[in-house]
């Protein structure tokens, strides 16, 4: 069973399944309690944008992607408070565009037009090493700021008003956790796709939640899920030769329906 | 003479075009107890939330001990009124409580000593240490207020300010939770927004109707025309005895 490992290719996405489930499984558990679901897909769908424009001017796609979901991350949210308009209706907006900008983009990219199907459903047996090195960045980023915001990022999710009496800066703390967000939705694009992404940034978290009370053990629940659902399925996607990114998502969907039979 | 407290200058605060509070003034000195009642949508929270600095007057100022209270630290525990909380937020009663020494100043560092001493005696003022590591959502309506009133009491206000604190508080510990905020008065100024006349006669001292309007003459004593101004309606009063007489004689 474990022969498989000696491929390159196999260990580089083995490594990246452990760097990104980090990853979704600590900035899950925010996105689900501060129900920011409808969001963070809307960011994810949005980066696709930043990828296309990547290929457009001939950059890492990934890194041009990051820059791009960060600043629709933090667009959206000073933009519906200014713009008086609904923020979901803003995301619906976002979304849409994004992903339109993404396909123009590559449309317009010279010469040789990248595997667009890796973008949108994910191809983890594909992640290069650099790319492996920027995820490793992103996760040292994001346990750091967890690490120093834990509290903060606590009191906001549960109570804004409240944190905002005490003299929190809540604005601030929720644009970075957006911030945070961005980043890992970003991640998630190279093992599940853009479509996929919600499958990995929801459902470890909400079954997590089902079996735990406090932040903290929901959040390595959540980490324990993902690494289970995308290794899982990545062994199981080379066992069957599914494409790999479906599988990950539709073994997460199983264990999720079959949780809400148990727990709390 | 005691210490300003809170002081609401000319305050009106616009939702759109509707006014909800209109030029208000109020003055509560160090240790006030003061009771605000009204009608539903007289602008009784909108009035805390003005002096919790979590809304801006559209005209007027407020100050909390001479400060505009956005930059006021640690002079205000607030207990807002009780809202559709989240029932499968993933935390604990001593989380909960936990924030309340959340600050400006305790921003990226870790909380110490001092601050779970300052939560645990608010658990235990509010009879909670028995809860302490229940999950937030498991606990009772009158639970989970208690929980929220102990949150505010571990900030270590100078100012509490509770709105309608009494609503999902159950019938058997209502004298007990008036009593104990008579106790604090001692230590902290107390604003509370209630419907609870009979309560608030027998233990507030000072006591102010609000309508978007507020009327208030720095004593317990409602008269008539405050009331008929705020009520829009003669309602009957009922006057209890003396010691615990609100209304004047009539």
């Amino acid at each position: 069973m474990l022969e498989f490992l000696q491929y390159e290719f196999i260990q580089n996405a083995v490594l990246a399944a452990i760097l990104a489930s980090v990853a979704c499984g600590i900035v899950g558990v925010y996105v689900v309690v501060n129900r920011i679901v409808f969001l963070s897909d809307g960011i994810s769908h949005a980066a696709f944008g930043g990828v296309g424009l990547g290929y457009f001017l001939g950059l890492n796609p990934i890194q041009v992607a990051i820059a791009f979901s960060v600043a629709v991350a933090l667009g959206v949210g000073a933009s519906s408070k200014k713009l008086g308009a609904r923020e979901d209706t803003v995301i619906g907006v976002i979304w849409v565009l994004g992903m339109a900008v993404g396909i123009i983009f590559i449309k317009l990219t010279p010469g040789y037009v990248p595997d667009l199907f890796s973008y949108l459903f994910g191809n983890i047996l594909t992640v290069p090493r650099s790319d492996l090195h920027i995820m490793l960045i992103l996760d040292l980023i994001l346990l750091l700021t967890v690490a120093l915001l834990f509290k903060e990022f606590l009191a906001i999710s549960f109570d804004r008003e409240f944190a905002q009496t005490l003299r929190v800066p809540v604005s601030v703390i929720s644009y970075i956790l957006l911030t945070l967000v961005a980043l890992t939705v970003v991640m998630l694009i190279r093992v599940v796709g853009v479509i996929l992404v919600m499958a990995l940034l929801t459902i470890p978290a909400a079954v997590s939640e089902r079996f735990t009370k406090r932040l903290l053990q929901m959040m390595i629940g959540s980490v324990a899920l993902s690494l289970l659902f995308t290794l899982v399925g990545l062994w199981l996607s080379y066992v069957t030769n599914l494409p790999s990114g479906a599988t990950i998502a539709i073994l997460a969907a199983a264990v999720f329906f079959t949780s809400l039979y148990g727990g709390r | 003479m005691p210490n300003v407290a809170v002081e609401v200058e000319s305050v009106s605060v616009y939702f759109d075009s509707k006014c909800v509070l209109e030029d208000i003034n109020l003055k509560v000195l160090e240790n006030d107890f003061l009771g605000i009642i009204g009608p539903n949508g007289g602008g009784k929270t909108t009035l805390l939330k003005v002096i919790a600095g979590l809304l801006k007057p559209t005209k007027g100022s407020v100050r909390v001990y001479g400060k505009p209270p956005d930059k006021s630290e640690k002079l205000i525990g607030y207990v807002p009124q009780m809202s559709q909380p989240d029932l499968d937020f993933p935390a604990t009663v001593w989380d909960v409580v936990l924030t309340g020494r959340l600050s400006r100043s305790k921003l990226i560092k870790p909380l110490n000593e001092a601050d779970r001493k300052a939560a645990l005696e608010a658990l235990r003022a509010m009879e909670l240490e028995g809860l302490k590591d229940e999950p937030i959502g498991k606990l009772s309506g009158g639970q989970r207020q208690r929980v929220f009133i102990a949150r505010a009491l571990a900030v270590e206000p100078k100012i509490l300010l509770l709105d309608e604190p009494t609503l999902s508080v159950d019938r058997r510990l209502d004298t007990k939770f008036w009593e104990f905020l008579n106790e604090l008065k001692s230590k902290m100024t107390i604003i509370v927004v209630t419907h609870d006349i009979s309560a608030l006669s027998k233990y507030v001292d000072k006591i102010a109707c609000l309508n978007r309007r507020l009327y208030y003459n720095e004593s317990k004593q409602i008269t008539r025309e405050m009331w008929m101004e705020v009520y829009q309606c003669p309602v009957d009063i009922i006057a209890h005895g003396l010691p615990h007489r609100v209304v004047e004689e009539h």
